[in-house]
């Protein structure tokens, strides 16, 4: 038997005894992040395609809340810092080694686009916006020019910004949960469902929802195949991988993970949409819920098991 | 220049009397520490075998907390000494996470804290307070490039590991079995 202890009484706070220097706050921006990029990207493909009068929910309501979702991700992620008067420092380098630097660049991209996208539909939403100034309509008509501008940039940083959220976590080769590629695609994927669970709900429009229930089940299989591909590669890979992936496989984990994530967030909607697309009548709601609280389970759930994970030496 | 620290863990009896010098040295607050015993004991009673560590922050040369700090604060200094730059640090954690030794934590004035091989006594020529003052003489610091200093020598005669070598950081910190 091997026993290791450490005898000089090392209990460093956030480090012993076990890693937990990331709490909700960061999960909650993850969630949130890639919520907000899944709009976004729906929003400017359908906006390119030219179906924002088809796809209303898509392209001008649900829109309107990503500016909300990026800045209380935002709030939570400047919660989380703990030398909180030198955040600043994120926007006078650029480390491109860093996900977390080109991560901060490319919120500082995407955030005050979402706002001016928000901004030039406002009135069309809300009859009754008034702007209040002249210049601000003067802005709001340069802006209404420049949305095809807008959209390209949306499109690319939105999908920057649903895989970031993924790649954050898998650059850190000391936990070994985390340091798998496939977690990238994963949060891109499930970032995508959820953007596209929460037009569905927003929209009033049959077509538009049955657009979108479809994309979810499509994006639901994805996840569901890396998810599978995911622990694959843990358990083909050495020593420290396999322990990381028995901590959903029997380990604490098991169970949220399956039940929570993939049984309630991924089989349950995706067997409700599949009923609707067959005729049924199934309220968008309730998929799209199943779907959201899924996807903030996988966030909470990777990055709390990820700080378990670790070499073993 | 490369700094490197070398532990005799055949000489090291885990008093602890370099934590503490550490703690001294370096001001550090109370309930923190930057380096540390780690005392293993492998086998079955009789037949025990017992290995003694005094450890700290590896210094790595590929190092992951400079790679993945997004503001810069974390860099390599003097020899390869892995520093942080108190007020470049935003105190995201992302070192932390990135370290596979668990060398780092939050000081409670916000910056990330870790050890520095004492590079202020370094650079005046002392060693570092740990290797100061162990009773055991039982580490052993100095430049990896000066065949005569006291690591280069110790690592030429003696047999040597490194603490997981697998996680690719290229550890500098050395174990003498």
């Amino acid at each position: 038997m091997k026993e290791e202890l450490i005898v000089s009484g090392r209990l460093n706070e956030y480090i012993d005894p076990n890693l937990h220097i990331w709490g909700w706050e960061i999960p909650l921006y993850l969630f949130l992040g890639g919520l907000a990029a899944g709009i976004l990207f729906f929003a400017a493909l359908f906006y390119l395609q030219g179906k924002e009068n088809e796809y209303k929910a898509a392209v001008k309501w649900a829109p309107l809340l990503t500016p909300i979702f990026l800045i209380l991700g935002l709030t939570a992620l400047f919660l989380d810092l703990h030398h909180k008067p030198y955040f600043w420092q994120l926007y006078t380098n650029i480390k491109f080694q860093s996900p977390m630097s080109w991560g901060a660049w490319t919120l500082m991209v995407v955030t005050p686009l979402s706002i001016i996208w928000s901004a030039t539909y406002i009135r069309e939403v809300f009859p009754k916006w008034d702007w209040k100034y002249r210049w601000l309509y003067q802005l709001e008509e340069f802006f209404q020019s420049k949305r095809t501008e807008m959209a390209w940039i949306l499109v690319v940083f939105s999908v920057i910004l649903g895989i970031y959220t993924g790649i954050l976590l898998s650059a850190f080769n000391a936990r070994p949960l985390w340091n798998t590629s496939i977690l990238g695609p994963l949060f891109l994927a499930s970032g995508l469902s959820a953007g596209a669970a929460l037009i569905m709900m927003m929209s009033k429009n049959k077509l538009e929802r049955k657009l979108f229930s479809k994309l979810d089940l499509i994006l639901i299989t994805l996840e569901l195949f890396f998810i599978v591909h995911l622990f694959m590669g843990f358990l083909a890979s050495t020593q420290v991988q396999i322990e990381a992936a028995e901590l959903f496989l029997g380990g604490p984990y098991t169970l949220p993970f399956w039940i929570f994530v993939v049984f309630i967030g991924m089989i349950i909607p995706a067997f409700l949409e599949w009923w609707e697309l067959k005729g049924h009548h199934i309220p968008a709601y309730l998929p799209a819920m199943l779907i959201l609280f899924g996807n903030i389970m996988l966030r909470f759930l990777i990055t709390y098991a990820g700080q378990a994970s670790r070499y073993l030496y | 220049m490369r700094y490197a620290m070398a532990v005799d863990t055949k000489k090291c009896v885990g008093c602890s009397d370099c934590v503490v010098a550490c703690q001294t040295e370096n001001n550090v607050p109370i309930g923190y520490c930057r380096d540390w015993i780690v005392e293993v004991v492998d086998g079955t009673y009789p037949q025990l075998e017992l290995e003694i560590r005094s450890e700290r922050c590896n210094h790595c040369a590929n190092s992951p907390c400079v790679r993945c700090c997004p503001t810069g604060a974390s860099h390599y200094s003097d020899g390869g000494i892995v520093l942080v730059t108190h007020d470049e640090c935003i105190g995201c954690g992302a070192c932390i996470a990135s370290c596979p030794y668990d060398a780092r934590y939050p000081h409670p004035d916000g910056y990330v804290d870790k050890c520095t091989f004492c590079i202020h006594r370094v650079r005046e020529g002392q060693q570092p307070a740990c290797v100061e003052v162990c009773p055991t003489k039982c580490l052993y610091f100095g430049d990896l490039e000066d065949p005569e200093s006291d690591v280069s020598k110790v690592l030429k005669k003696r047999k040597y590991k490194t603490l997981i070598p697998e996680a690719g950081t290229d550890p500098q910190l050395y174990f003498l079995i």
